[in-house]
């Protein structure tokens, strides 16, 4: 097990930038007065975020991705998280299969 | 006391589809990380103080022999921006942490266990206990199996991660439908969807994650006046 003295500053920074960004929300709340307007903008953030990490995904990577995704929404609004999850991944290495 | 275990269990229960998904990626970023000559310690050091998935990757695709340092936390930076939004977010839903739970909480901010953390907060109270069980879990399995693909990854063959990266899109999209309330959400998701999905064409790296970010906030300040009416200030539950 060896541990190379530039790989772990390497590994070090990125460490530090990566939790700089963590509490980074943390530091914004407290300077920023949440109410009003912004205060709807910071409602919204968790549901586009999630869309925003899954967009590219859904709508720009392939027709399979994009059935799949349509299929996980239905199953989610029926079956618990793990199982809803399962039809999706099914659906998405069933769809690759047949359409590519 | 009790209350508290039974807590960190249902976090650590309510992850197991992302913890089922992060082993086969894990261990294809042990393997290629040993690939580009990261000892296992090294491997394991990365996954368990950077702790980001999108970022190691990208981190080990820049990876030379004299690893270049100052690009790596700029690319950092860059790349976990997002991170700034959710813990903003979340940090609204913290009431019953301390400062120091605060602190450490954030060192386990994930998308996904901040997914089911902003989840959890929809559906009642988020407690520390809690939290800690959906983020320990998922290290725990997130350094383990990076570990284990720095040791064994050669002889697993190439990992297929088909199936296994739409996983966590599949997650998302489930926490997600529970987001839903009125036609505005969907305004919302369109903004951020449609922005998130050009940006990813056009922009480098992770951005299109922010821009979407970014145009969706934007469409619910645009609807404000229409949600909240004047001098409605703080007596809408959040």
């Amino acid at each position: 097990m060896s541990l190379d003295i530039n790989t772990l500053l390497a590994i070090l920074a990125m460490a530090v930038a990566t939790y700089l960004t963590r509490v980074g929300g943390l530091w914004l709340l407290e300077i920023a007065n949440v109410k009003g307007r912004a205060r709807s903008a910071m409602d919204a953030l968790p549901p586009a975020v999630l869309m925003a990490v899954i967009a590219p995904t859904v709508l720009a990577t392939g027709l399979p991705e994009t059935i799949a995704s349509a299929i996980t929404v239905v199953a989610a609004m029926r079956l618990p998280l793990l199982a809803a999850v399962a039809v999706g991944v099914a659906s998405v290495v069933a769809l690759r299969a047949f359409i590519g | 006391m009790n209350g508290k275990l039974q807590d960190f269990s249902a976090g650590a229960i309510a992850i197991l589809p992302v913890l089922a998904a992060a082993v086969p990626i894990a261990l294809l970023f042990g393997t290629l990380a040993a690939a580009r000559g990261l000892s296992p310690l090294e491997v394991w050091l990365m996954s368990a103080t950077v702790f980001a998935g999108a970022l190691q990757f990208v981190a080990i695709d820049q990876w030379s022999d004299l690893a270049p340092f100052g690009l790596l936390a700029v690319t950092a930076l860059v790349v976990n921006v997002r991170h700034v939004l959710m813990g903003a977010s979340l940090g609204r839903s913290m009431g019953g942490f301390s400062t120091p739970q605060k602190y450490a909480a954030m060192f386990l901010l994930t998308d996904e266990g901040w997914a089911f953390a902003e989840q959890r907060v929809r559906k009642g109270e988020l407690t520390p206990a809690y939290y800690f069980g959906l983020g320990i879990a998922l290290w725990l399995v997130w350094t383990t199996s990076s570990l284990a693909g720095a040791l064994i990854g050669k002889a697993l063959g190439d990992p297929s991660v088909y199936g296994f990266n739409f996983a966590f899109s599949a997650v998302f999209i489930c926490i997600l439908t529970g987001f839903w309330s009125s036609w505005r959400t969907a305004v919302v998701l369109a903004a951020s969807g449609i922005v998130s999905a050009l940006a990813s064409l056009f922009l480098p790296g992770a951005w299109y994650i922010m821009a979407g970010a970014v145009a969706g906030i934007v469409a619910a300040a645009a609807l404000h006046a229409e949600v909240h009416g004047p001098g409605t200030d703080g007596v809408m539950p959040s």
